[in-house]
């Protein structure tokens, strides 16, 4: 996507943002008829800009050519459907859709006003056309997301018809700093990050504390794997987190805020300067904002792979160049944040929260939600699941509802097994807790998290005992070494866990874990390492039996666990000695066209043979 | 943040240093100006070579130790230089209960490398992420930019063939 910077004058108060918009909606270009092509990361990995192309090409071909706009849109949602295409004048959904389907799509639908069946989406045994209708959509209420699949994410001024920037000069116009944060405080919106701490409540702190600068950061490390929720907003709606940062920024009193992307999204980051350059050519960034005395600007810093920068303190320490290790709190950001200066660091969904909300007023947005936590949380949906994706729901809409009527349930025909929620700091959520309201607080009851909104879904063919030894390894690996209980207690833990997983487990170890993860709990310095044992701590709660059955019975029921595992070639097998050839300790026997056997006492179970044999004739238990 | 391009007088060291220079008097006056520019010199190089430790280290006014502190740090730093392709297996959780494992064997298999080794040839180095954040396509490997998704271990000599037919037309596309 190119740059659409033209030449642009500042916008020096409110009319003539007012203007503007009511300029770009009453324009042809704005009314004209759209085909929305999604350019999420997930539908450009599976081909969309092909289509696109496709669609551009044979449009102009066509006599629709003048006629139909073709635009890129950020994330519509549900990514294992890609590529997606909608067409805007009717509202139909099309999903899988290859370069070569744009012919029957222009000629049939079109031209022809007949939708091509065979891309609708199946539910049950109907095909639904229109978008609206589709479980996946009618079951979300999309507010943060609003703008994700319907605006062009590298044209400012798709997003200032849309109303773009609106909240920003209504705080400049009429609002003063404190008015700003009492609405938030109002709104109830708490932190997206994780913890959830109360937002209002945290500007309100940087406010207090004078300083000749205070800085405004926006966390888009986005490490939790399985989360891609902050990522496709800064693909999809980049405006909205800028407008969200100087709205909090005019709020706490700073002028410069850092945006840090992780490494891993390359495209975030082009769209998002993309965005910050818009800005600044319209003077919605920079000097004397809104022709008001606010200056405030932005800047990108890149992640350069290490999960422990997504904690505040240091995240912090690596804007400042250095290695990213936590520091103690107190002193809080707050008060001493980056270059010791009182700070902010917010999440990207928590900013993009804030024009929503100062466009509503505070209590209209807490009019979404639960009683104690507010408005709405996206969750990017994984896993074994039908329809993986990008959902937005109220606080507080059951799992159930996530899994089975937005994500079409269990894609492999098993049974649900558990969801893991909450990344490493999470936990898992059994079958029997899966109408649990997703909110802070009942999530926390069952030994989970709300976390940041991965949301990963197993079916009955993933070993719990296994899924704990994964996150463990992942603090260990991401641990930064700084702090003892973090750095030591959890490869102690990783060691008990991975010896229950090669069966040589004993029962006193199930204790030893409980009182371990303890230590590591409260000792840790910061909130990786005061959160690593949750995902084990979790299992153990919920997935018991499990861990005595590897310990007790040395057996690991979804043959996971390697050591617990035996491979066998059935009677289907004809001889035709790939399995042989492709074992790398010769374990495997057998002449030509002979049945062969596995020497389980050589087998080191890295299952080649198994994904190699083309007659399905070897299994494992 | 500054573009960096691939330097287009050749690939000899002493082109790519001087390179370097014009980018760190760029950036050395940007607060917490390190990692940019290592950002930078990773690119630039493939991997951040000695002399460009030293070369960073004097520019930037930084002791030797910090800046091998913050390399050794973040995993997107390489002492070593790396293939030409960067094939980064997801281990993130929903591509590791959907398989990521296998496929991760399969690709040591295929290579005869291990994890952070580079192949012979210098064109493959295998890597691991945890998440590339298009888990709703798990599972999904990286090669250098481009994303591949639902991967089967018996996808692996397919995907790489692509690459290794790549070799011989023209550098890749940025
Ligand atoms: C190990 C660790 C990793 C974290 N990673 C992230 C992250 O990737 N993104 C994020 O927004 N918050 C992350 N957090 C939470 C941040 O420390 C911080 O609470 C949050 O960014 C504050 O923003 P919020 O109040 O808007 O949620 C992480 C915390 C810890 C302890
Ligand atoms: S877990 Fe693999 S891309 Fe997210």
């Amino acid at each position: 996507m190119e740059d659409t910077i033209k030449n642009t004058h500042s916008i020096k108060n409110a009319e003539e943002l007012n203007a503007l918009q009511s300029k770009l909606t009453s324009s042809k270009e704005f009314n004209s008829e759209k085909i929305y092509i999604c350019a999420g990361g997930g539908c450009i990995a599976s081909g969309s800009m092909k289509v696109k192309d496709a669609f551009v090409k044979q449009i102009a071909e066509s006599k629709l050519n003048g006629t139909i706009e073709v635009m890129e849109t950020g994330c519509l949602g549900p990514c294992a459907l890609g590529p997606v295409v909608v067409i805007g004048k009717d509202d139909t959904f099309y999903q899988s859709v290859r370069a070569q389907d744009v012919k029957d799509i222009i000629e049939n639908h079109l031209v022809g006003g007949q939708v091509v069946p065979h891309l609708l989406h199946l539910v049950g045994d109907t095909r639904v056309a229109k978008k609206s209708e589709l479980p996946f959509y009618k079951n979300q209420d999309k507010k943060v997301l609003r703008n994700c699949g319907k605006i062009n994410p590298v044209k400012i001024e798709d997003y200032i018809a849309c109303g773009g920037y609106q909240a920003l000069s209504k705080a400049l116009s009429s609002m003063t700093a404190e008015t700003v944060i009492n609405e938030v405080t109002a709104s109830g919106l708490r932190g997206r990050g994780g913890a959830g701490f109360p937002t209002g409540t945290k500007w309100g702190f940087a406010r207090k504390y004078q300083d000749d600068e205070k800085y405004i950061l926006c966390n888009a490390d986005e490490g939790d794997p399985g989360a891609f929720m902050d990522r496709s907003i800064l693909e999809g709606d980049p405006h909205s987190v800028i407008e969200g940062m100087a709205i909090g920024a005019f709020a706490i009193g700073s002028s410069q805020g850092y945006v840090y992307v992780r490494a891993e999204y390359p495209l975030a980051v082009e769209r998002l300067q993309i965005a910050i350059d818009q800005a600044r050519a319209y003077g919605l960034l920079g000097h004397h904002i809104f022709g008001t005395a606010f200056n405030f600007d932005l800047e990108i810093r890149k992640g350069s792979g290490a999960f422990v920068c997504g904690e505040e303190t240091a995240l912090i320490t690596s804007i400042e160049g250095n290695r990213g290790e936590p520091r103690p709190r107190p002193p809080f950001p707050a008060e001493k944040g980056l270059w010791n200066k009182p700070t902010v660091l917010n999440n990207v969904e928590t900013f993009s929260n804030i024009p929503l909300l100062i466009n509503q007023g505070g209590l209209k947005f807490a009019e979404t939600g639960t009683d104690k936590s507010k408005g709405t949380k996206i969750f990017a949906l994984a896993g074994t699941v039908n329809i993986s994706g990008l959902v937005e729901v109220p606080v507080g809409t059951p799992l159930r509802k996530l899994v089975y009527d937005i994500g079409g349930g269990i894609s492999t025909g098993k049974p649900y097994k558990a969801a893991q929620i909450g990344g490493p700091s999470g936990g898992c959520i059994p079958a029997e807790h899966l109408d649990v309201p997703l909110d802070y607080e009942s999530l926390n009851k069952l030994g989970a998290i709300m976390g940041s909104g991965g949301l990963i879904v197993m079916d009955e063919s993933s070993c719990m005992v296994d899924v704990a030894r994964f996150f463990l390894e992942f603090v260990q690996d991401e641990s930064c070494g700084k702090c003892v209980p973090c750095r030591e207690g959890t490869a102690r833990m990783k060691q008990i866990v991975d010896r229950i997983c090669q069966g040589q487990g004993q029962m006193s170890d199930l204790d030893e874990l409980e009182r371990l993860a303890g230590t590591v709990t409260n000792a840790s310095l910061c909130g990786l390492g005061q959160t690593a044992p949750n995902p084990v701590l979790s299992t153990l709660r919920h997935f018991k039996d499990e861990y005595i059955e590897h310990i007790r019975d040395k057996k690991c029921r979804t043959a996971v666990c390697k050591d617990l595992i035996v491979f066998e070639i059935l009677d289907a097998c004809n001889g035709c000695q790939s399995c042989k050839k492709v074992c790398p300790v010769e374990a495997i026997h057998g002449e030509k066209k002979q049945h062969h056997i596995i020497n389980t006492d050589l087998c080191i179970r890295c299952g080649l043979c198994l994904s190699t044999c083309k007659f399905d004739a070897i299994v494992k238990y | 943040m500054a573009k960096v391009e691939k330097c287009s007088c050749g690939t000899d060291e002493e082109g790519l240093l001087e390179r370097l220079t014009e980018i760190i008097n760029t950036l050395k006056d940007k607060p917490g100006a390190l990692i940019p520019v290592l950002q930078a010199t990773q690119s630039l190089f493939g991997f951040i070579p000695q002399e460009a430790i030293l070369k960073i280290s004097e520019m930037l006014n930084e002791p030797l130790s910090k800046v091998y502190g913050v390399i050794t740090f973040y995993s997107f730093f390489s002492l070593k230089p790396r293939g030409k392709y960067v094939i980064r297996v997801c281990l993130g959780t929903a591509c590791y209960v959907q398989g990521a494992n296998e496929i991760l064997t399969a690709l040591k298999q295929q290579l005869s490398v291990e994890i952070g080794e580079t192949t012979p040839d210098k064109l493959f180095t295998l890597d691991v992420g945890r998440c590339f954040g298009a888990c709703g396509l798990a599972p999904v490997i990286m090669v250098n930019d481009d994303v591949h998704q639902w991967v089967k271990p018996s996808d692996v000599k397919k995907i790489l063939g692509t690459y290794s037919r790549r070799k011989v037309v023209n550098k890749e596309e940025e």
